[in-house]
């Protein structure tokens, strides 16, 4: 038989015609979800899509603020903006990057720094932003790029204003300096302030003043296609300009104070006493700041950090210092207020001091002692002695309070970031580290030797609080804020930092009779600065010793090492009477206060003082060899 | 007999297929920013694809199911062919350089498949056995690996779909549904393994778009907001600005109805969807008025098959389906696949006006 099935048509064509009609059902089913879909997208998500769609459409473009200008007190420009040429080139324009890369290479210089920067920010970026390949392109390479355009496609020469600090390395630890924004910053700031901005205020009044500086970020809303091709401006909000910034610091002082400690590790402070506004800020070696703008290269940031001057702190704010004998005219108001003090009671000085049951011997600097001394000529003459038997009569718990009081041992609150505190040692202060306090201590606090630190601010502050009887201001960088599209001024009030109230007003004429005898006394031991001066100085000298001296040595300059070397201070305020200028100067390892500090702080309260017109007096000009590359 | 029965064409067919052609003309020009050399060259292509139709349409039943299996077998050489020689076009081997045109093997197998299940089974008794369905499993299987491999998942899957839609037409169990049903469930882990990381991307994309909304989200969700913010009355002709500000991508040929969507909104999408569907019922009716079961079985597979690229199109630009690449049957600009595609509908013509008209 063959084993041929019989085709059963009518049951077939029934078959076919139920699965018919179930693809028909499973048709309009599929159809209606579709609608439902477009329902959904088209009716009720509508505003959602119209809204992107239109964010699609308008792309709004940041267009960068000019950052505000920073000038000393006489209009001196110390931080501006100058046109620069930078090479940018928008990714998504770009068919071959390594080809384009190669064929720019051969226009310009583009070194491995450059091409590592640029693939780094690559990674990781908004699109259609174009990127910085390379600042400072100079005239020929500019005018390369220029011509070769059309063969160039995504690459864009852009003129844009870049930080720039003519002066150099003048005052670069109080100006400070923009870099490009790092991680770090990066996480910590509002990035929607800072679009189209690579740059910001890393240290000193740049970093301090940011917030004023910056300015506020533009928006041109341009048209675009997804190629980021901008069709048309729809709508502008013009940029605004970040505040001019005016200083109190004076350019041609600093440059004085600055030529004084060319050569020397050191710091020059010059405060205005009757409103805190900082007039010299100098801390040497200084460095030009200019490099850093656009990222400095790792072998010149090595030099400046290898090296054993160590440029890159900022001595005034981070120096931390014994104050050695500059000290004495703090502990002397503190000994004139404390109750029971005679300042005409004399102690006799035969060149050490010895604490009762004790064999240690305190020496004086002057191997057979100043003779019958009381507190004025102590303080002329610097007496060690005297200042021994005082402190120990003080005791530390009086000194540390006093001292305290007058601002040492806490940030001064000057407008600029990462002050150092110092240190006013006090039992306390020991007894946390786990020591006890030994009565030794309390005798070297005397002329300001052992654990007690200063910075060159603290001290120049405090000097101003001496200078104004009493009262004293927070050292403030800033002195004026201009609007640069009106010129309008506002002017930083200055802020009492602190009132000491004497018991008698006459304790203020003795101090400072005393200061005023260091200088201009017979046995005053800054006198060689004093015989000629036109006007009254009050100062004292600090010598500190960097080297411990045994009990049996005799320090001598010429055998010890430079770097082991005392460091020689100055304090001083001028006119005595009425003063403008209060002044604090560190050299390092430079010897004597007398011979190495007095001599500068003269020169710059000579220079402040006597030239009537700031502008006759010499012409600030930076070093040649500071001058910005490129 | 008038002409229009001697030329074997069928009325509603040929309107609706008309209306969509034009449709096309309209949104291409648009869609394309009113480039007219895309136009013409897809007006070009409507009428050589009609022509063909046409020609198709003239074509006996019975010589269509005489020439199955050697259609079936020449497209699985060609497919051979392409695999081991076939030029490389964008990043897939799916093309056949013929010196004047580019030709994909792929596309025979869209109507051959169906074409050689709808043979095999009209030669046996419905519902197919168990022995009839193995063999024409095997007979999908060849062909969609094949075109897997090249790879070009979306058509390997179409292609799959028009033989499992004459399988179930043929009357296959409930039972042997379900268990094919299944065996694909089952398979989709091991398929998985296989696959290409831009195809997986592109799935895991349909999940969750945001996650790389400017790379292998970019697609979907461009398209999302054309359509979206067509809301239901449409930015008006010319007035896309997703396509004319260049962020939708392929506009022209697979993501046109974004394009259609935002320009005319909803109310536009109701006629679209109309004249499919118009097409698609009209086919479904051939089907249900021919009269032997190859016919049947072809008739209503092709039609089918011609409802999944518009579903899978859609579904795909309104992201509810992965990007597959699936363009919108004779809307899309595009060559090879209208030419297939007015192939098929020819044979629809020529089963529906070469009935053998029994008079009562």
């Amino acid at each position: 038989m063959l084993n041929i099935p019989l085709k059963d048509h009518f049951r077939e064509t029934r078959l076919f015609d139920s699965r018919l009609s179930i693809t028909a059902v499973i048709v309009l089913l599929l159809t209606l979800a579709l609608l439902a879909r477009l329902v959904y997208l088209q009716v009720i998500s509508y505003r959602h899509y119209a809204t992107l769609s239109q964010e699609n459409r308008i792309r709004p473009w940041p267009i960068p603020p000019v950052r505000g200008r920073i000038l000393d007190r006489n209009g001196i420009v110390l931080a501006e903006n100058l046109p620069v040429y930078t090479l940018e080139i928008t990714p998504e324009q770009v068919e071959d990057m390594d080809e384009l890369l190669q064929r720019l290479g051969e226009l310009v210089q583009l070194d491995a720094t450059d091409i590592r920067n640029f693939k780094k920010q690559l990674r990781k970026r908004p699109r259609f932003e174009s990127l910085v390949l390379r600042t400072r392109l100079n005239d020929q390479e500019a005018a390369r790029i220029a011509v070769n355009r059309s063969q160039l496609h995504g690459v864009e020469l852009q003129a844009r204003l870049q930080r720039y600090y003519p002066l150099g390395g003048l005052a670069v630890h109080a100006i400070g300096y923009v870099g490009r924004i790092d991680e770090q910053e990066s996480s910590g700031i509002d990035r929607s302030a800072y679009r189209g901005t690579q740059h910001i205020g890393k240290l000193g009044v740049e970093g301090r003043y940011e917030g004023l500086l910056l300015g506020q970020v533009g928006v041109e809303k341009v048209e675009t296609n997804a190629l980021g091709r901008t069709l048309r401006a729809v709508e502008r909000i013009a940029p605004k300009a970040g505040q001019n910034l005016y200083l109190s610091l004076d350019a041609k002082l600093q440059a004085t104070a600055e030529a004084a400690l060319e050569g020397r590790r050191g710091a020059v402070v010059a405060l205005d006493p009757k409103t805190g506004g900082v007039l010299v800020f100098a801390s040497t070696p200084v460095y030009d700041p200019n490099p850093f703008v656009n990222g400095i290269d790792s072998e010149s940031y090595r030099i400046l950090l290898e090296d054993p001057d160590k440029p890159l702190i900022n001595r005034v704010i981070n120096g931390q210092y014994a104050p050695g004998s500059a000290i004495k005219p703090f502990l002397a108001l503190g000994a004139l207020e404390s109750p029971g003090f005679d300042p005409a009671e004399t102690i006799i000085c035969r060149g050490a001091f010895k604490l009762p049951r004790s064999r240690r011997r305190f020496r004086d600097w002057k191997k057979y002692g100043h003779g019958e001394v009381d507190l004025q000529s102590a303080v002329e003459q610097s007496c060690d002695v005297y200042f021994y038997t005082l402190a120990v009569r003080l005791g530390i718990d009086y000194m540390h309070e006093f001292l305290t009081g007058l601002g040492f041992g806490a940030r001064t609150g000057i407008d600029l970031i990462g002050e150092s505190p110092g240190l006013v040692p006090s039992r306390q202060w020991k007894r946390a580290r786990g020591e006890a306090w030994y009565p030794g201590e309390t005798v070297v606090t005397g002329i300001g030797q052992g654990p007690l630190l200063v910075t060159p601010l603290q001290l120049a502050s405090a000097v101003s609080a001496l200078a104004n009887r009493g009262r004293w201001f927070t050292p403030r960088m800033l002195r004026a804020i201009e609007d640069p599209k009106t010129k309008a001024r506002r002017e930083v009030v200055p802020e009492l930092a602190g009132n000491i109230v004497v018991a008698e007003q006459g304790h203020w004429e003795t101090l400072v009779a005393s200061m005023i005898d260091v200088v201009h006394g017979e046995k005053g031991t800054a006198r060689r600065i004093g015989w000629n001066a036109p006007y009254t100085i009050a100062g004292k000298t600090g010598t500190t010793q960097v080297k411990g001296v045994g009990q049996n040595e005799v320090y001598d300059a010429e055998q010890t090492p430079e770097r082991l070397r005392d460091h020689a201070l100055f304090i001083a305020f001028a006119p005595a009477e009425d003063p403008r200028i209060a002044i604090a100067v560190i050299v390092e390892n430079g010897g004597h206060g007398s011979s190495a500090a007095a001599p500068i702080a003269r020169k710059v309260m000579d220079q402040y003082l006597l030239s009537g017109d700031p502008d006759k007096s010499r012409t600030v000009s930076k070093p040649d060899h500071r001058s910005p590359s490129g | 007999m008038n002409f229009l029965e001697r030329v074997h064409l069928d009325k509603p067919f040929f309107y609706g297929l008309l209306a969509l052609a034009l449709l096309s003309v309209v949104i291409l020009y648009s869609a394309s920013a009113g480039e007219v050399t895309l136009v013409l060259a897809q007006a070009l292509r409507l009428v050589i694809g009609f022509a063909i139709m046409l020609m198709v349409a003239q074509i006996s039943p019975e010589s269509l199911a005489r020439w199955s299996p050697h259609i079936y077998v020449a497209g699985l050489v060609l497919l051979l062919v392409v695999l081991v020689m076939g030029a490389t076009g964008k990043g897939a081997q799916r093309w056949l350089n013929l010196g004047v045109l580019n030709f994909q093997p792929s596309e025979i197998m869209k109507i051959g498949l169906p074409m050689v299940l709808a043979y095999y089974f009209s030669r046996r008794p419905l519902p197919p056995r168990l022995s009839g369905i193995a063999v024409a499993a095997v007979l999908v299987l060849i062909p969609t690996l094949l075109i897997a491999r090249q790879p070009d998942l979306g058509t390997a899957l179409l292609v799959m779909t028009s033989g499992l839609v004459v399988l179930f037409l043929a009357g296959m169990a409930w039972h042997s549904i379900a268990l094919l049903l299944g065996l694909l469930a089952a398979s989709i882990p091991l398929v998985w393994v296989y696959l290409h990381d831009y195809q997986k991307q592109r799935i895991l994309t349909l999940f969750s778009p945001e996650s790389d909304p400017l790379g292998s989200g970019y697609h979907i969700i461009q398209s999302m907001i054309a359509v979206g913010s067509g809301g239901l009355y449409g930015k008006g002709w010319f007035n896309s600005t997703q396509t004319q500000l260049q962020y939708l991508p392929e506009s022209s040929t697979d993501f046109v109805f974004a394009v259609f969507a935002e320009e005319f909104g909803l109310i536009g999408i109701f006629i679209i969807f109309a004249a499919y569907l118009f097409v698609v019922l009209r086919g479904l009716a051939i089907a249900f008025y021919a009269q032997d079961s190859y016919a049947r079985l072809l008739a209503g597979s092709l039609t089918l098959t011609f409802f999944v690229y518009f579903f899978v199109n859609i579904g795909m630009v309104t992201g509810i389906l992965p990007v597959v690449g699936v363009p919108l049957p004779i809307i899309s600009y595009g060559g090879s696949s209208l030419v297939t595609l007015m192939a098929a509908f020819g044979i629809l013509m020529s089963i529906q006006t070469h009935r053998k008209i029994i008079h009562a």
